[in-house]
């Protein structure tokens, strides 16, 4: 035991960090990062830095190290990949015990995994690629408040993607326009309407008017229409005692769904939402705003399907996934991967789908992509076959766009979604076959006709979108 | 404007009224049903068959038509019962269902006779 002597000073990182021999345990949190070293530095080097400056290590020897047994503690730099197709970085695993990280704190995870050691000088870029959750770990966390499932019990939808629309402009409308333009939506065959992110309590809306409002245009929209309908009440707020606030009011009148940004917002709020959600009884719907800050450099940040992760442990039954076809175009199998990883009870690791680990959710409940931004009536067929029937698809200016207005243009996507699921379900490619089905269904519905000829055509060039970005992979 | 098009939905209009998937699109014909039920088939779901008073569409909990035809394939069968419980109840919502005994939910549901909407 009393083997180790104190010496101080600064010591190779890898002389302890730096462990190939090592078998990761199933109990391990493993994280992927991918680095791009300083000039010089050898590779084992600064994959053991990463790991002691993400774990238990300092940037020198101190006395107090020899009263605990850091060498369980510590996190474990065991393997080291080359990146394809690119030579100015490579990837790292390392293996943490589990440990380390207070239980069902998404906080405290990325508190040490994306903390000091981003800032490190010996790095020129880092990137947080991925990280294995062991089960153990899940089952500490609360997750989706109710899940894929229990959503489509209590909006009563079955068999198909839910539709959605974001309000617009997003910002300036007085409430009772804005409960206008979200009555006029569900009517028209929605099942959701959405707060715009930026709408939180701004003065020419304040968010006890929107809610009220847009609960009177719930109620008329199932009164007429005979379905279930919801709108995602914005919650967030500049503190969490506020978004409580709204949060209760959002459930005493009734509302279904509430909403809120869990980057900007928080994780400890979202956290602390998410279980308040569970408790009762309230569907929680996920943006992602500050998101491409984080992920979309391909050499520095935090990749989505992490940030994915983080979300359906920290807890929202809906979470923006991107569209692959619309007006954010994203990589077709890696968007592929973030959707299994939101809704899949396991994922298996795929390296063309930017899967670095095998992840076990056990009983957490999945969490339903959304796909919203630029996209209208002409991509249905492709978003039907790409997202399947567990999703939300958010057409806002592809609604509300319509020129006979919202009522039309939800009728439109309403329509066209069916067609779509009716399509497929007959065993037809919907594709190849989009425009003769959409065509069809036209013929009996003169809102998705004029739809058809507002928005341009788009082609379904399957082959081409489904190409893989190897360089990056 | 003279072109624009009014959206017909109302309060009194019963024919507002609505029934989730599919009820966008014109009523099925027998061989889009059966198309249908042939999918849910496919996929290993158990076919139910449920049917309600049109007032009282909005409960979770219409009247179970017998008991969920587990494990049935008979694409013909399930017509069949469809049309058997129409029969019977001429003036209600007909639906079918299909369980997904993995999820806990439907997989598939569809209203294939629509009673006297209120």
């Amino acid at each position: 035991m009393a083997e180790n002597k104190y010496s101080a000073g600064v010591k190779e990182y890898r002389e302890t960090y730096w462990m190939p021999e090592y078998t990761p345990k199933d109990t391990d949190i493993l994280a992927c990062f991918k680095i791009t070293p300083q000039d010089g530095v050898p590779r084992e080097e600064v994959a053991a830095a990463v790991a002691a400056e993400s774990s238990t290590g300092t940037w020198t020897t101190v006395w107090t190290d020899l009263l605990t047994d850091l060498d369980y503690y510590k996190g474990r730099a065991y393997a080291i990949e080359d990146v394809p197709g690119d030579d100015t970085c490579f990837y790292a695993f390392v293996a943490y015990p589990i440990d380390l990280f207070e239980e069902g704190s998404m906080v405290n995870v990325l508190t040490s995994l994306v903390g000091n050691v981003f800032g490190f000088k010996a790095l020129r870029a880092l990137r947080l690629e991925d990280i294995r959750f062991p089960v153990a770990y899940v089952m500490t966390c609360n997750g989706p408040p109710q899940g894929i499932q229990v959503e489509r019990d209590i909006m009563n939808k079955y068999g198909r993607p839910l539709l959605g629309c974001t309000i617009k402009p997003k910002l300036g409308l007085s409430a009772k326009n804005y409960g206008r333009a979200c009555y006029e939506g569900l009517r028209g065959g929605l099942d959701f309407t959405k707060d715009d992110e930026n709408v939180n309590s701004q003065p020419f809306m304040r968010w006890r008017h929107r809610f009220d409002f847009v609960m009177e245009a719930i109620h008329k929209a199932e009164a007429e229409t005979g379905e279930r309908k919801g709108h995602y009440l914005n919650v967030t707020a500049p503190t969490a005692d506020e978004m409580m606030r709204r949060a209760e009011y959002a459930k005493e009148i009734g509302a279904p769904i509430i909403m809120h940004d869990y980057l900007t917002g928080g994780l400890s709020a979202n956290t602390q939402l998410a279980q308040w959600c569970q408790d009762n009884g309230m569907l929680l719907h996920i943006h992602r705003a500050m998101h491409a800050v984080l992920d979309r450099n391909p050499h520095h940040g935090i990749h989505f399907r992490v940030l994915t992760k983080v979300l359906r442990l920290s807890g929202g039954d809906h979470l923006h996934s991107g569209t692959v076809v619309g007006k954010l175009e994203g990589d077709r199998d890696a968007t592929l991967g973030w959707i299994d990883i939101m809704r899949d009870s396991y994922v298996k690791e795929d390296r063309s789908r930017g899967i670095f680990f095998d992840q076990d959710w056990g009983a957490m409940p999945g969490v339903m992509p959304v796909a919203s931004g630029g996209i209208h009536v002409w991509h249905m067929p492709a978003l039907v076959n790409i997202f399947g029937d567990d999703s939300v698809l958010q057409f806002g200016g592809g609604t509300l766009g319509h020129p006979w207005g919202n009522a039309a243009g939800a009728a439109a996507n309403r329509v066209a979604v069916e067609a779509c699921v009716e399509a497929r379900n007959m065993g037809r490619e919907l594709e190849k076959e989009g425009k003769e089905i959409l065509t069809a269904a036209a013929k009996s519905s003169p809102e998705l006709k004029m739809a058809m000829e507002t928005w341009k055509e788009i082609k379904f060039e399957f082959d081409t979108v489904d190409k893989l970005d190897v360089a990056h992979k | 404007m003279s072109d624009m098009q009014d959206y017909k939905s109302s309060l009194t209009d019963t024919a507002s009224r609505k029934f989730e998937t599919f009820s966008y699109l014109p009523a099925m014909t027998a061989e889009q049903t059966r198309a249908q039920i042939e999918y849910i088939v496919s996929k290993g779901w158990n076919p139910g068959i449920e049917h309600t008073e049109p007032e009282n569409a909005r409960s979770n909990y219409w009247y179970m038509w017998k008991l969920p035809m587990f494990g049935e394939t008979n694409v013909d069968a399930i017509l069949a019962e469809i049309e058997n419980c129409h029969k019977a109840h001429p003036d209600n919502h007909v639906r079918l269902l299909g369980f997904d005994n993995f999820k806990q939910s439907a997989g598939a549901s569809m209203v294939i006779y629509r009673g006297k909407t209120v």
